[in-house]
């Protein structure tokens, strides 16, 4: 039967892309970034849509949460692929209020008052069935997809407005975003470029070599010469693994340190971060955050006996702080790390920030 | 002076001619005196001037001492600073066996410019044991005093070891000492009788001011030391470990943190000691640094030098670990020997630092070397710095053999030791 192949078909999908989430982020940088996470996640959510057996809004929402569930657990450090899926839930909300006709401006204020009188109604109202529902949701997660390929250009076109000539940059590992950003702005404009390696995995090598290929005059500095360039840097400009729902982010290991060392010098920074990394996670308990790797890559096997009697770390990710944080730039322009949670309501329903 | 004396007095020629003839002296002496207050820029943080490069070539040519080329494509910001590549040793330039210079000073330069012996009280060690070598073997020729002919010995030797390696500043003061030590020699004194002085001299130069230093160091250092402590160090540095290896010894229960960077991973090197004197301990890498400092009860560091103006020259990241242990409240204490106290001033890491051999930075990972041709992409540095310099207010407290100093007291120490000598 069609209708069972499809389903079997979809189900394979989906374990092929949870398998695919569980072995990916090794942190040596995933294997894909996280844009094209974003686009596979949004793919397979199409897919689901078109090809899942629902019947009301409500099913739908059911079924992509559950995916969504197995999704974030398979790879919890991998936030994308739940930002997604709360952007698609949010998609359902909207074509779901559109089609009762009810205008989106009621549903979405929030008052004190509507959160004492609603609550036990929300999952009712899902129930109705919509002819073009479906069609309608496809269509606006086809334009969520345009919106995503168009992320890195809609960053790089802002660089002319924060680079100037002759100046001092310093980034941090790799960020296929800030290479863009960097690349654009090096079509007109000439300036010096300091690239600190991050160690143990070194992106920051890869990086180096992709800017001086095009002819950006560019510098590699041991993490530790950080705090010792940082007095004649003019900008930080980094990326970012996660940007947090109190505006801070998680970031490549060290940035905490740049961060710090850019305050000191009172030098701004910078985040280039597209708006599918915004999670509205907190910040919460220290140990429930952080992701940590093998760690033969800080101290190898061959140091020999001692490795029976140390203990080593290889943290992943970094917490920083909004405080130390200049300026946002994502593909929707340039925010304030305080604007943060206002971009979060646009984004996601409240109701789904726990999938 | 002279345009005043002439307006003040222009009638009487007898007057004016004198007052001219006055104000001339008075300028020469007065430049004269601001050449010997004033010292001259040591050459090696001149490299962008050619006519210093030019009269240092001069100089080893006149010494015969080759030449060291610089290597590698410079980051504009250090143009003024030397950068050598370690596979080209200046030991190859020479001809062995060398005339000029001893083969113990060969051995040590070669050992300093492969990075064989490295920290600057493994240094300054090793250099006063090759200078007692030079001093067993020297000669005084006939119509020479031993005083000027053995210092005049000693300079094409210093030279040789400069372009090795930069000259530390425990080093620079050590052969400050040893020269005047030399110069001290009474005439009269027989050669044997000079020679066995000059070497007890030294051994108590390094006793004192290194081994009992240290002692005294530990002493004061292990005061601060509690049960339970989490310690962070840097790096390797022969001071702290002692330290460290001592308060075990006392039964102090605490447990260590050692902090590593790329490419000199020197960290490995403390850890082997530490864990085989049993003491528990942890490795990071810097990067990792705010992730481990919630742990962390203190922090101890090494110096390089401590400048005049309260700045610590240290291994490079020093700074990063002092400046984030200062934003987790976290104390961080400096143990230095008086010796390395320099009369010097710096205020940041570019004016005067050293750079190292820039392709240590490249790393082979899963069989890929990502900046294996760095030399051919003309828009490509890499940097390798040695030393960066810690600001005072990252610096809680500075452990010397003279007691406890905060960092901005280092020029009152060099004061007291000037008037003592």
């Amino acid at each position: 039967m069609p209708g069972a192949d499809k389903e079997t078909d979809l189900t394979e999908r989906i374990e092929a892309f949870l398998a695919d989430l569980k072995r990916g982020g090794s942190g040596t940088g995933p294997l894909r970034g996280s844009g094209e996470m974003a686009r596979e996640t949004t793919y397979l959510l199409r897919r689901i849509t078109a090809q899942a057996r629902w019947s009301s809004a409500g099913d739908l929402m059911e079924i992509i949460r559950n995916e969504g569930r197995r999704m974030t657990a398979a790879q919890p450090s991998e936030t994308t692929v739940g930002n997604m899926v709360r952007r698609v839930l949010k998609i359902i909300r909207e074509e779901y209020a559109r089609s009762r006709g009810s205008s989106e401006e009621t549903e979405q204020q929030e008052s004190l008052h509507k959160l004492l009188t609603a609550g036990e109604l929300s999952e009712e109202t899902f129930r109705e069935h919509f002819v073009h529902l479906k069609a309608n949701v496809i269509e606006a997660i086809n334009e969520l997809l345009t919106e995503l390929d168009g992320t890195t250009d809609n960053i790089a076109m802002q660089a002319l407005e924060h680079i100037h000539s002759n100046e001092v940059i310093m980034t941090v590992g790799r960020s296929r975003t800030v290479e863009a950003f960097l690349k654009d702005a090096a079509r007109k404009r000439k300036f010096h470029v300091i690239v600190a390696e991050c160690a143990p995995f070194c992106q920051g090598h890869e990086m180096a070599t992709g800017l001086s290929k095009v002819g950006i005059e560019t510098t590699v500095i041991a993490d530790a010469a950080i705090f010792a360039v940082m007095s004649r840097v003019n900008k930080v400009i980094i990326g970012t693994q996660t940007v947090l729902a109190n505006g801070g982010l998680r970031a490549v290991n060290g940035t905490h340190s740049v961060a710090l060392a850019a305050r000191h010098h009172s030098t701004p920074l910078i985040i280039c971060a597209p708006m599918f990394k915004l999670s509205p996670q907190f910040p919460n308990e220290e140990d429930t955050f952080h992701k940590f790797v093998s760690p033969h890559e800080v101290l190898p096997f061959t140091a020999g006996e001692i490795l029976s009697k140390v203990n080593v770390h290889c943290p992943v990710f970094d917490y920083v702080p909004p405080e130390l944080i200049t300026l946002f730039i994502s593909n929707i322009g340039g925010n304030a790390p305080s604007y943060i949670y206002r971009l979060m309501s646009e984004l996601y329903h409240p109701e789904d920030h726990k999938l | 002076g002279t345009s005043v004396v002439v307006y003040m007095v222009p009638q009487y020629s007898s007057i004016h001619i004198a007052a001219v003839v006055v104000s001339m002296f008075s300028t020469i002496i007065c430049g004269f005196l601001f050449l010997l207050v004033v010292k001259r820029l040591p050459e090696h943080v001149q490299v962008d001037d050619p006519a210093v490069v030019k009269r240092l070539a001069k100089k080893l040519e006149r010494q015969q001492i080759p030449l060291r080329s610089d290597y590698g494509y410079k980051v504009s910001l250090f143009s003024h600073l030397h950068q050598y590549s370690r596979k080209a040793p200046l030991t190859q330039l020479l001809s062995i066996p060398s005339t000029v210079i001893h083969p113990s000073i060969v051995r040590l330069g070669l050992q300093y410019s492969q990075g064989i012996v490295a920290g600057s009280n493994a240094r300054s060690v090793a250099l006063l044991h090759a200078f007692k070598q030079v001093i067993r073997d020297y000669t005084t020729p006939p119509n020479e005093e031993l005083s000027r002919d053995l210092v005049n010995k000693l300079k094409p030797y210093i030279s040789f070891l400069n372009q090795c390696r930069p000259l530390s500043a425990s080093m620079g003061n050590a052969i400050k000492y040893i020269k005047k030590e030399i110069s001290n020699i009474p005439s009269q004194c027989k050669e044997e009788e000079a020679k066995t002085k000059l070497l007890t001299c030294i051994d108590r130069y390094i006793e004192e001011k290194i081994v009992l230093a240290a002692k005294a160091i530990s002493k004061y250092a292990i005061e601060k030391i509690s049960d339970g402590d989490v310690i962070l160090v840097y790096g390797y540095s022969s001071l702290v470990n002692n330290i460290l290896c001592e308060a075990f010894e006392k039964s102090r229960k605490f447990r260590v943190i050692v902090v590593d960077s790329r490419p000199r991973l020197e960290g490995r090197e403390a850890l082997r000691r530490l864990v085989q004197r049993g003491i528990s301990c942890t490795y990071v890498l810097i990067s990792a640094l705010s992730y481990i400092l919630p742990e962390v009860s203190k922090v101890f560091l090494g110096a390089h030098a401590l400048l005049a103006n309260g700045y610590v020259m240290s291994r490079v990241g020093t700074s990063q670990i002092a400046l984030v242990a200062r934003t987790y409240n976290v104390p961080v204490l400096v143990c230095c020997e008086t010796y390395k106290f320099c009369e010097r001033v710096q205020t940041d890491s570019f004016v005067s630092n050293e750079l190292d051999d820039p392709d240590d930075l490249m790393v082979t990972r899963k069989g890929k070397t990502q900046l294996e041709n760095w030399q051919d992409v003309s828009s490509l540095g890499l940097l390798n710095l040695v030393y960066d310099v810690t600001p005072p207010d990252f610096v809680d407290l500075v452990i010397t053999d003279l007691g406890m100093i905060p960092c901005t007291s280092v020029p009152v120490v060099l004061r007291v030791k000037n008037l003592d000598q």
